[in-house]
């Protein structure tokens, strides 16, 4: 592998958050130094945090920076080997049966065929280490699926192996870099846990979030970018129920250049109405009205 | 075929480059100091974590401390309390009543700190075991940064379980909860029969099976519902006013956990603390035991609305979900503010399929729920029923099979 042998882990981490900036993600020092790791020790990378603060866009990021593509695993309850690993291509092995019932071919030939790499249907964890390039897997949201499934993924992750009962042990071409992400919704077992690095990607700071704007809007004003990481910040320090993410904020910053906005001060009322793409319960809503939005909003300017 | 890349991180056959036998020393005393603050970290941690420390780029702490900490902590709560246990190991510093040091193990004096720490010219190493206090826990439960200022009327003791056990009402209140839980999955088993009989076809497994068959589907597959078994939820108060109900509850608790696959563990008083874990220990005795040092300051007054509020903020998405019962325990005697407790209810409503509430002063004669408290959060609570005895927790059975 060719990202295996780092010097300098500073100056590593510095070119990795560098590298991610440029692929339009923001990166705290503890995020690079966790993706450093992660090429060093051969990890896979395990993100925890409230819903849209970015998690999904890590893997995004760190497939532009390697240059690479991003397999994504979406996890559900009921998620199960066929979905996630492999599957045999039912339709197509009929089709072939049918086709060769009159040519007289003896059993074990028609069997060999039909259960060839051919028709076998690669799922996203047998794509991801059969892929030639070392690919970025991202498996998402893993706590959504059942307990069992994290047992056969664990097992995955550190054999970088299959077996297909009909073919044999299947090997991986390149070990990926994997990262999974998790919102809470049951707690992940330690044995996954200890597996991975950690890292619990927060809310980030004004000034980062005001990065991520300008690195995610290029047409935004500076001044205007400060401004909405600041009110967003004020918002999420109210007593609301969902707080709003880092999409929301890029959202509305987008919303507020859209309709031609400079100054967040300039039309309260305006700035009330696009409040609909930070704040998504009526709970929330009610939550901030109007005095409380202008009282913010006098904060931050 | 081309031959899989081996990990070296965790292969035995490639050890980790050679280290300085003093910084493996104070490596292992470390990982020693984690091991004893909670973290499960295994063999393969400490390789990777030598690896690190012999890393010739790897000169600055915080560098080193961010890397260990994506190591070797494995979710949120885990990240304040690496910080303390980091502190307290390399640099002797930020030993506040919340880490509290105490082990005669010392090693050889010349151990070497950190590299680029020289915390006031001092090499020896310190003593290292860190307490799982209540401060750490506070952290973890509620992540918002409060210190253990928050609970200053707490009392800071550890009230020993032991003591308040009659081992012939333990065992009934095990029973009991066992009993329930059976109750329950009786239940599950029927509607899971219901839905086999009454599903459809599996297409996509149908079409596997008549592979084998020539492609004829002799073999029809079924789909059935998948069950949800009831997750039960229970958050028991051990409050002052409530001490001479603990042990039968926390035993209940014990027997709930160990026979519903799905069930969590709450105990509050100023704060709330997760228990589950402990609980999860098959041995009773122990599982009480584990309790009692975590649940410390007990006994002191109570703050419902607050430790509702942490429940709803960091324990709810996880724990609840629609088909979950939320089972409180408590006498309603809150020292917080009504309104805060019924905002609190009014959110965790919404959220779990029943709440209910066990009050041990239903079980007094002429009581009715006075306490601000009670009162606010009545309206919320879908069966408000007495405690006090074995007896009323059985008369429980059938509204909980019903569930």
């Amino acid at each position: 592998m060719t990202h295996t042998s780092p010097s300098d882990p500073t100056a590593d981490r510095a070119a990795i958050a560098r590298r991610l900036a440029d692929a339009g993600y923001v990166a705290d020092r503890d995020l690079a130094t966790a993706l450093w790791l992660m090429d060093l020790l051969h990890r896979p990378l395990l993100l925890e945090g409230a819903a849209g603060v970015g998690k999904t866009a890590v893997a995004q990021a760190l497939a532009i920076v390697h240059d690479t593509r991003l397999i994504r695993l979406q996890c559900y309850e009921g998620l199960d080997q066929n979905a996630a690993l492999y599957e045999w291509n039912y339709q197509r092995q009929i089709l072939a049966l049918k086709a060769r019932e009159a040519s007289g071919d003896s059993p074990d030939v028609i069997e060999a065929q039909i259960f060839s790499p051919a028709y076998l249907l690669e799922r996203p964890l047998l794509a991801a280490i059969r892929a030639e390039r070392s690919v970025v897997l991202l498996i998402d949201e893993v706590d959504r699926a059942d307990e069992e499934f994290e047992a056969f993924l664990l097992e995955i992750l550190s054999d970088f192996q299959v077996t297909v009962p009909e073919l044999g042990t299947l090997a991986a071409r390149s070990i990926p870099r994997v990262i999974l992400t998790s919102n809470g919704t049951r707690e992940i077992s330690d044995a996954l846990r200890r597996r991975c690095l950690y890292h619990f990607v927060d809310f980030p700071a004004v000034d980062r979030e005001a990065a991520i704007l300008k690195a995610r809007l290029p047409g935004i004003d500076t001044a205007l970018a400060l401004q909405v990481a600041r009110f967003v910040q004020a918002v999420r320090r109210e007593d609301l129920r969902k707080a709003p993410g880092v999409a929301e904020t890029l959202d509305f910053a987008a919303a507020l250049t859209g309709v031609g906005l400079a100054d967040l001060r300039g039309d309260r009322e305006l700035v009330h109405d696009l409040l609909a793409t930070l704040l998504k319960t009526q709970e929330d809503r009610n939550a901030l009205p109007r005095e409380v939005v202008d009282r913010l909003l006098t904060q931050v300017a | 075929m081309p031959h899989a890349q081996g990990r070296p991180a965790s292969d035995p056959t490639h050890p980790a480059p050679p280290a300085g036998e003093r910084v493996r020393a104070r490596l292992a005393g470390f990982v020693r100091a984690l091991r004893d603050n909670g973290f499960a970290t295994g063999l393969s941690e400490s390789a990777d974590a030598l690896r690190l420390l012999a890393h010739p780029g790897l000169t600055d702490a915080a560098t080193l401390r961010s890397a260990l900490r994506a190591l070797f902590a494995s979710r949120h709560g885990d990240l304040a309390r690496f910080d303390a246990v980091f502190d307290a190991y390399w640099f002797e510093r930020n030993l506040k009543p919340a880490v509290r040091m105490a082990d005669t193990r010392r090693l050889p004096s010349s151990a070497p700190g950190l590299p680029g720490a020289n915390p006031a010219g001092t090499g020896s190493g310190p003593p290292q075991r860190v307490d799982r206090s209540p401060a750490a826990m506070d952290t973890a439960t509620q992540g918002d940064g409060r210190q253990g200022g928050a609970s200053a009327d707490a009392v800071l003791t550890a009230t020993d379980f032991r003591h308040l056990v009659d081992p012939a009402e333990l065992a009934r209140a095990y029973a009991l909860a066992q009993r329930l839980a059976g109750a329950m999955r009786a239940r599950l088993t029927r509607r899971h029969r219901a839905a086999h009989s009454g599903s459809r076809l599996d297409l996509r497994r149908t079409l596997h099976r008549s592979v084998a068959r020539g492609g004829v589907p002799v073999d029809l597959v079924r789909r059935r519902r998948r069950d949800q078994p009831l997750k039960l939820v229970i958050l028991l108060d051990t409050s002052g006013s409530m001490s001479p109900y603990i042990s039968v509850f926390v035993r209940f608790m014990h027997g709930a956990l160990d026979s519903f696959r799905q069930a969590s563990a709450f105990v509050f008083h100023t704060r709330l603390i997760d228990v589950t874990d402990a609980l999860r220990e098959k041995d009773p005795q122990r599982a009480v035991d584990s309790l009692g040092l975590m649940a410390q300051g007990m006994g002191g007054g109570t703050r419902i609305g607050e430790s509702l509020a942490t429940f709803n903020r960091w324990h709810a998405a996880r724990t609840l979900r629609g088909r979950t019962a939320l089972l409180i325990v408590s006498d309603g005697y809150d020292t917080g503010a009504p309104d805060l407790l019924a905002r609190e209810m009014a959110q965790v409503r919404r959220r779990c399929r029943r709440i209910v509430w066990l009050n041990p002063m239903i079980g007094w004669r002429d009581y009715s729920p006075e306490a601000a408290g009670m009162k606010a959060a009545l309206p919320y609570v879908d069966l408000f029923a007495p405690a006090h005895s074995i007896e009323s927790l059985e008369a429980l059975e059938p509204y909980l099979a019903r569930l």
